[in-house]
């Protein structure tokens, strides 16, 4: 599944966080968890407390799992890991409603879906279930930026451009590009940062050929929220 | 001695096929497009001023600029020089309202050609009209003006006024009723003029007149066939013929821009006549439905962008029949 587990010397704490933030990015890379990166992505804080939620469970659902999989039977892991995850996305849920009311009342519904987010209980299958402690804690840790950094430039975007502002301070008259701001503007967005991040990684891999052998081009699964 | 003769004509010449050529090209069609065009462009700047004039410049510059920028880009021949960003500018800018700011037409421009074709491959390649997608992404991006920029025709006997906002024929059987589109044709010639051109509306569909003479000619050069324009207008008169007003809905709107220029793009309709019936229908029926039901007066974009979408079904329901059945001896 993941490139940093086929055998060899193990990663490095740095690595991993590198390969959540880059390499295999949530949602520019693996294509996970689109709907929320959709839906959110309206403004910079809305992503900004959302990727923070997902930060925060990714990390905490990683540790959990990572202590208890010895006691899971193989056969009832996924809705193991299901309350698990719900288990700390109900915490930060009513952390988050009680430090941040209004942000939540715009966001709140997606924090409670984050349960149901494909990037999360991805990373417990395939890393978290099989990695001792540490790897497990700074591969959620990467991972976890990674989706953050992601809604953020996402966010990011779609304001600056749709609505003229930044994190709720008006930068340009008006609204430049309603479009934007739609439904349809958050696939355009997401499209046009993709493109933007797989040109990069084109140009990275240009840069350093020969030596390394090419990473997985497309992106990975579309299923799951 | 011997020396090279003369070259002479070859009795026979052998090559591969193909061996019947026509002069036409892809190129060539493009250019009569918008050669064709051309009447109902200028009569938009006519009856409009200079403000039409700089959205028609500014959205195929916007068209042509993006699509050298995206082929660029891409690493991709450059397509400018056949005439289809030029077209697809063109195109836009006749369903664009002549107060539209022209900094709007150039963006619209730019975003049809490159995420109405470029993205997809360029042309031939892409799954909806180029022109179209311009359109509804400026419906969606500025309301506002995309609503409200209709202008009357520039009185040309009487005081000088820059410009009047006005509803469109459509527009106000949508919002004040039969009476009131009735009073706003009867104004300078009744039906006369909305034939003529005389009324508001966009930039290239008030002449149905001129829309009509460059769809003759493209007819006449069998760069179009009359299925599906045909079918479009069949359609919209079945649906709206309930309605009391069934001449405005066939000459009060974008009707005829875009079944004789839009639906016809070769790329987005089907490829068997049979489909192109379906096709056609299906447009016209959505654009009655939405004129009628819909939240908008005019329903031609978006009817045709949702026919477009289904072009795939139909090439794939209505497929040539086979001469030879399948696995006789050929």
């Amino acid at each position: 599944m993941t490139t940093l587990l086929h055998p060899g010397p193990a990663p490095t704490p740095r690595q991993l966080i590198l390969n959540g933030i880059f390499a295999e990015n949530p949602v520019f890379r693996l294509a996970l968890s689109l709907c929320p990166a959709v839906a959110v992505t309206t403004s910079v804080l809305n992503g900004l407390l959302l990727g923070v939620a997902v930060l925060a469970v990714q990390v905490l659902s990683s540790v959990t799992v990572t202590l208890v999989r010895g006691l899971i039977h193989p056969r009832v892991r996924i809705p193991v890991y299901t309350i698990i995850i719900a288990v700390w996305v109900s915490a930060i849920d009513m952390a988050l409603a009680a430090f941040f009311p209004a942000l939540y009342a715009q966001v709140g519904l997606y924090v409670k879906l984050i349960v149901a987010f494909a990037i999360i209980i991805s990373r417990l299958e395939v890393f978290a279930s099989r990695q001792p402690l540490v790897p497990s804690f700074f591969d959620g840790l990467g991972m976890g930026l990674g989706f953050l950094l992601a809604l953020l430039a996402i966010g990011a975007f779609r304001e600056l451009l749709g609505s003229g502002s930044f994190a709720g301070h008006a930068i340009a008259p008006g609204k430049p590009l309603l479009f934007l701001t739609l439904p349809a503007g958050g696939f355009f967005s997401i499209a046009i940062l993709m493109a933007f991040f797989n040109w990069i990684e084109a140009r990275a891999r240009r840069g350093r050929e020969g030596s390394a052998p090419a990473p997985r081009a497309a992106a990975g699964g579309t299923h799951g929220v | 001695m011997s020396e090279i003769p003369a070259a002479r004509p070859r009795p026979f010449v052998v090559t591969p096929g193909p061996h019947l050529r026509v002069s036409e090209t892809t190129s060539s069609i493009m250019w009569w497009v918008n050669a064709s065009l051309a009447p109902a462009a200028l009569w938009g700047v006519v009856v409009f001023g200079p403000r039409a004039f700089a959205v028609i410049i500014a959205s195929m510059a916007g068209a042509v600029a993006a699509e050298w920028v995206g082929t660029a880009a891409m690493r991709r021949r450059s397509t400018v020089a056949d005439g289809s960003a030029a077209c697809t500018g063109l195109l836009l800018a006749l369903t664009l309202p002549p107060l539209l700011p022209a900094w709007a037409a150039f963006l619209g421009g730019a975003f049809a050609t490159l995420f109405g074709k470029v993205i997809f491959g360029g042309l031939g390649y892409n799954l909806f009209n180029p022109a179209l997608i311009g359109r509804a992404f400026l419906m969606a991006s500025f309301p506002v003006a995309m609503t409200s920029g209709w202008s009357n025709p520039r009185p040309w006997f009487g005081p000088h006024l820059d410009a009047v906002t006005t509803p469109t024929p459509l527009a106000a059987l949508k919002e004040y009723g039969l009476e009131a589109a009735a009073r706003l044709i009867s104004g300078p010639g009744g039906v006369t003029g909305l034939a003529l051109g005389f009324r508001p509306g966009s930039i290239g569909e008030v002449s149905v007149l001129l829309v009509a003479l460059g769809a003759g000619v493209m007819l006449a050069r069998g760069i179009i066939h009359l299925t599906i324009p045909l079918s479009v207008f069949a359609g919209t008169a079945l649906i709206t013929s309930f309605s009391g007003a069934p001449l405005l809905h066939l000459l009060g709107g974008g009707l005829w821009l875009g079944a004789f220029y839009m639906a016809t793009d070769y790329v987005t309709s089907p490829a068997m006549r049979s489909g192109q019936v379906v096709f056609g229908l299906l447009i016209g029926v959505l654009t009655g439905v939405i004129r009628l039901w819909g939240g908008y007066p005019e329903g031609i974009c978006y009817a045709i962008l949702i026919a477009n979408a289904v072009v795939p079904a139909l090439n794939l329901w209505f497929r040539p029949r086979r001469v030879v059945a399948m696995g006789s001896p050929s």
